[in-house]
């Protein structure tokens, strides 16, 4: 801590920066990554039949479905998904709360 | 009664500077959802109009911080204020004119301080509050931001990449939405603020308001409406050198780069740095591009703006100085009345020339065509 630079404050800005500003899209990639995993039939894009692959595709003709067809990676991606809208959450209920 | 005109001339003046404000920074929350085409273009104004607005009445906290922190509040007039608001918003209106993403927070504090030293001298100012609270942070923020977003950008690709192409960016596409939903939330609780204690700072001096006031609402819901109007005008010129001028984004990216503009911007408001959410975007949006292998960074549209950045506070600061001199010289209320009609004659002339070379939500993702001026005409311009 020095008079200039309020250094505890910014190395805590680096580092849940980093947790949040890096880590969370990551945790989305790892999420996208398990619903995009391929199940036992459904392989092929926009052969899908899953409620999920119809969520994700809405309408967009000529892209590859988001959704694998694998159910427990459905599940892991729901998992990642959820932390990640929590953490959001979180991070809002701290800014109204500190008013 | 002649201090009621003034003051409304005032009030006037600074939704004038929040509006300038608002669609100065659309571009910072919205350019990456609009290059990738996350977002249709109309639609990404119109969704962080209305986050901006939600945001402004989210958190108070940065409220009034902005002056008090900067100058000897005991020194600040209802003139002094108003010049320095013409300072700022002359700034903002020739950065976007030329398309510079600059900070529409220095631009205002530029202005403020540089009236204050022209009305009560240099001793007005608290200069280490200026370095430490807002010199320093701006330039740390960039690197920061850009710290996080190469990192966030090198975790996506790798962690992504045995997700099909189609896949990936439709995925990240949706992602896009979310992160830029936050950046425009996290712009409208601090820089709405700003103006908010801004206008209470005048009401104080003017002895509307006992000291120590919080804003009224009337001051809340107005400020907050012409930053959310500003912001769904949609500065197309600033959007484009952020979205299509600095990298070319793909979607994974776009979502790191918002992702660590809201976290770096929410974090450092936290603490009481009031930020600019414009250094921070910038930083990230560089961040993307460092962060991805090939990714081609144009360096000399980066520098173009960080030069604008250092000049953002002394430029704000003269014309606010100039600005408050004229007034002062003039007096009383002719003096005010004259400092709005010549801002209003500046303004004006500006938005006629950028007409010339109108850059629209039709022709905002054209390709960029090198090192011309962002002033010069796009291939596609609309008229």
């Amino acid at each position: 801590m020095n008079d200039w630079i309020n250094l505890s404050a910014l190395w805590q800005i680096v580092v849940v920066g980093l947790l949040a500003g890096a880590g969370l899209p990551a945790l989305f990639a790892v999420g996208l990554r398990f619903l995009n995993m391929p199940g036992h039939q459904v392989a092929t894009a926009g052969a899908g039949g899953g409620a999920g692959a119809h969520h994700e595709v809405r309408g967009h003709a000529g892209e590859e479905t988001v959704y694998g067809g694998n159910p427990v990676g459905l599940v892991v991606a729901c998992v990642c998904f959820a932390i990640i809208l929590a953490a959001i959450g979180y991070g809002i209920y701290l800014i109204v709360a500190g008013t | 009664m002649t201090k009621d005109i003034i003051i409304a001339l005032l009030v006037v003046v600074a939704l004038g500077f929040d509006f300038t404000n608002g669609f100065h920074d659309t571009g910072n929350a919205m350019a990456t959802s609009i290059a990738t085409g996350a977002l249709g273009p109309r639609v990404a104004v119109a969704l962080s109009g209305v986050l901006n607005l939600v945001g402004a009445f989210l958190s108070l906290s940065v409220a009034a911080t902005i002056a008090s922190g900067l100058v000897q509040t005991g020194k600040v007039t209802v003139t002094v204020v108003l010049a320095g608001l013409c300072g700022g918003i002359i700034w903002n209106l020739l950065t976007w004119y030329f398309g510079i993403p600059s900070s529409s927070s220095h631009a205002l504090i530029g202005g403020v301080v540089g009236s204050t030293i022209a009305a009560a001298g240099f001793g007005a100012v608290k200069w280490k509050g200026l370095f430490s609270k807002v010199i320093i942070p701006a330039g740390l923020s960039p690197i920061i931001a850009a710290l996080v977003a190469a990192t966030g950008t090198w975790l996506i690709y790798r962690l992504s990449r045995n997700i099909s192409g189609g896949a990936r960016k439709h995925g990240f596409r949706v992602g896009q939405i979310g992160s830029a939903s936050l950046v425009s939330l996290a712009h409208g609780t601090n820089d709405a603020q700003k103006t908010m204690g801004v206008i209470t700072l005048a009401l104080i001096a003017n002895g509307s308001l006992p000291s120590g006031s919080k804003a009224p609402f009337w001051v809340i819901l107005s400020c907050a409406l012409a930053i959310s109007l500003g912001t769904y005008i949609g500065g197309w010129r600033v959007i484009r050198t952020l979205g299509k001028g600095l990298v070319e984004i793909e979607s994974p990216q776009g979502m790191a780069a918002e992702s660590s503009s809201a976290a770096i911007i929410l974090l450092s408001s936290h603490f009481g740095y009031s930020l600019s959410t414009t250094h921070v975007a910038t930083g990230s949006i560089l961040g993307v591009g460092i962060g991805k292998k090939g990714a081609e960074v144009r360096w000399n549209v980066a520098g173009r703006m960080a030069t604008a950045w250092l000049f953002t506070l002394p430029i704000a600061a003269l014309v606010g100085a100039g600005a408050y001199a004229l007034a002062h010289v003039i007096g009383g209320l002719g003096g005010v009345i004259v400092d709005v009609v010549i801002l209003i004659a500046i303004a004006a002339t500006i938005f006629v020339r950028s007409r010339k070379t109108a850059v629209s939500a039709k022709n905002v993702n054209d390709e960029w065509t090198g090192g011309a001026a962002p002033s010069k005409p796009e291939p596609a311009a609309v008229a």
